[in-house]
């Protein structure tokens, strides 16, 4: 008797997942993910860094080799299993729901500090339009905009960065009411083209600015010696590896919604393709204007660049400042290319544990998006205080290092060797896909990227075991960077923990998987008695 | 620049941005071996 009420409830349950309008949809919406602020703001410094033009042989080589594999596996666990991360590894294994809940709370600490970066860009849209940061642009943004105090204090409410953060989480919280299709999909149908629109325009000008040939010099003069150099590789595969949004949760989440034949293995090489390509053009785009700071300044390219912060809110404002014509304009489409690559990331990642949420306590999408998306906002606050950035920047460097990097490692090691279920997920891949996927995918997933991953990990644990991370208190650390991380792992075994309502089949076919009608364009339209359209 | 430079310029654009046009092109020849043409038109 239980068992037929559950399978009705399933049915009930499953036939209701929401499914993206078109692959192009999904596409959008997968590219929007990985395209962040990290293709902006760190690929260029990482590939000047480590070998310039010679970066190209080991970044290419990591994208195939673990990239786009990991992005198969994330795309082959969703859509195989039909659901949010923790349930979809849930059916994969019963003992490994706990790594869903994890990547789950990973990316609601990323999204709590993550929608404050988009604040700060979208204020200094703003304040382009009058180059408000006047002459010392670094004093303008630590002292003056955020008006940073010791780390580990609060400081008060900046409302500068307080207005925009609550915008921003008013746009995101939206999009996620509006669900996958109305609200995700049609978002990145907007967002992403005017991006790559926005920011063609930033790197046409760049390009033709007085020095740009410099900085594109020492962007591509390769240094092949460094291809030697074990920390370039790594430094390669952390970059495709951070960049491509892999290894928590968002892409499992993402092609849950895809229908049933959903070319996975197509669809990775063009969002991981899609994503360096941008990569490339941010690259090109970042180092031409650096060349025309570094010729302004009467000063060599390696004394003016810098990545992440630094480069967005200290390094191009002062830029934008000295460029001919309308500065303004360029400054608002630069800062406008940030907020709109960081809001269509930060729906993915909110989206992981709105959909977590909606599987496991059967709330509807506007309850699970106001409850998720409310919670990170509050969150968020923390980091819009005047001790805000030294947090943001000890959160980030721990759930990075120990959270992001850490979940993909467990999760890649349980797939591949405890569950052993590379085999079964690579027949479902080429089962569903129009490019065929051979014995490398298995290779790169069970060998490659596991010992990339461990040894990122360890380097991770050595280099904060051996020395405070830049000078911060240990105390501040232990909380903020430790602390953060551990809670992460702790609370996402505690939602494990919790039981699953029993509507949700945690069979490993559930009826969701199962063959599904054609859609209904597919059909003849025939008309009832009652002379409705069926 | 130097000719380095310029070169390893090209081939990066060529290998990410062709790597980009490929896989569309590709994907878009629904090329899967034996897919009954039902599943081809999707």
């Amino acid at each position: 008797m239980s068992h037929h009420a559950s399978r009705a409830g399933e049915s009930s349950v499953t036939d209701a997942r929401e499914q993206w309008g078109t692959r192009l949809g999904f596409l959008l919406a997968a590219v929007g993910s990985a395209v962040g602020l990290g293709n902006i703001w760190r690929f260029p410094y990482v590939a000047w860094e480590n070998g310039g033009g010679a970066f190209f042989v080991p970044y290419l080589f990591a994208l195939f080799t673990a990239g786009i594999p990991l992005l198969v596996l994330e795309y082959s666990l969703g859509h195989r299993f039909r659901g949010s991360a923790p349930l979809s590894l849930r059916r994969l294994h019963r003992r490994a729901e706990w790594i869903g809940w994890w990547q789950v709370t990973v990316c609601f600490v990323i999204a709590s500090y993550y929608a404050v970066v988009i604040a700060w860009a979208a204020a200094y849209a703003w304040f382009s339009l009058d180059t408000r940061w006047g002459g010392d642009t670094e004093a303008f943004f630590f002292d003056e905009y955020l008006a940073v105090t010791e780390a580990g204090t609060f400081g008060g409410f900046r409302p500068g960065v307080l207005i925009p953060l609550l915008l921003v989480w008013l746009v995101t919280l939206m999009v996620l009411v509006g669900g996958v299709r109305r609200g995700i999909e049609r978002a990145n149908r907007v967002l992403i083209p005017l991006l790559v629109g926005m920011f063609l325009v930033i790197v046409l000008r760049a390009v033709t600015l007085e020095g740009a040939a410099i900085g594109l010099e020492a962007l591509f003069r390769p240094d092949w010696a460094s291809i030697g150099d074990a920390s370039v590789w790594i430094a390669a595969y952390g970059q495709v590896f951070f960049s491509l949004s892999i290894g928590f949760a968002i892409m499992i989440t993402y092609a849950s919604y895809l229908p049933r034949h959903g070319d996975l293995t197509g669809n990775a090489f063009i969002a991981g393709f899609s994503n360096a390509s941008f990569e490339l053009l941010a690259g090109i785009g970042v180092f031409a204007a650096i060349g025309f700071l570094a010729t302004s300044s009467q000063v060599g390219v390696d004394e003016v660049a810098r990545d992440g912060i630094g480069l967005a809110f200290v390094v191009f404002p002062e830029i934008i400042s000295l460029l001919p014509g309308p500065s303004g304009l360029y400054g608002f489409l630069f800062f406008g290319s940030l907020v709109l690559a960081g809001i269509s990331s930060l729906i993915s990642v909110t989206q992981t544990y709105v959909a977590a949420l909606q599987d496991k306590f059967l709330l509807s999408r506007r309850t699970a998006a106001i409850l998720a998306g409310g919670g990170t906002a509050a969150v968020s606050l923390v980091y819009a205080t005047g001790g805000g950035i030294n947090t943001l920047d000890v959160v980030d460097r721990f759930i990075n290092g120990f959270g992001v990097a850490a979940v993909a490692l467990v999760e890649v090691v349980v797939v591949a060797w405890l569950v052993r279920e590379l085999q079964a997920l690579r027949g479902h891949a080429n089962a569903v896909s129009d490019l065929w996927l051979g014995r490398w995918w298995s290779i790169a997933l069970a060998g490659v990227t596991p010992v990339v991953l461990g040894w990122m990990t360890i380097d991770n644990l050595r280099t904060e075991s051996t020395a405070p991370y830049a000078g911060y208190a240990l105390d501040f650390l232990a909380v903020a960077g430790w602390g953060v991380a551990l809670s992460a792992f702790v609370v996402g075994l505690l939602l494990a923990w919790a039981p699953w309502p029993p509507q949700v089949s945690l069979a490993r076919t559930p009826a969701a998987v199962a063959p599904v009608p054609r859609p209904p364009a597919h059909r003849p339209v025939r008309r009832g008695d009652d002379g409705r359209t069926r | 620049m130097s000719t380095a430079a310029i070169t390893t310029m090209v081939v990066g654009m060529l290998a990410i941005w062709g790597g980009l046009t490929i896989s569309v092109l590709l994907t878009m020849r629904r090329s899967r071996r034996g897919a009954p043409p039902r599943d081809r038109r999707r």
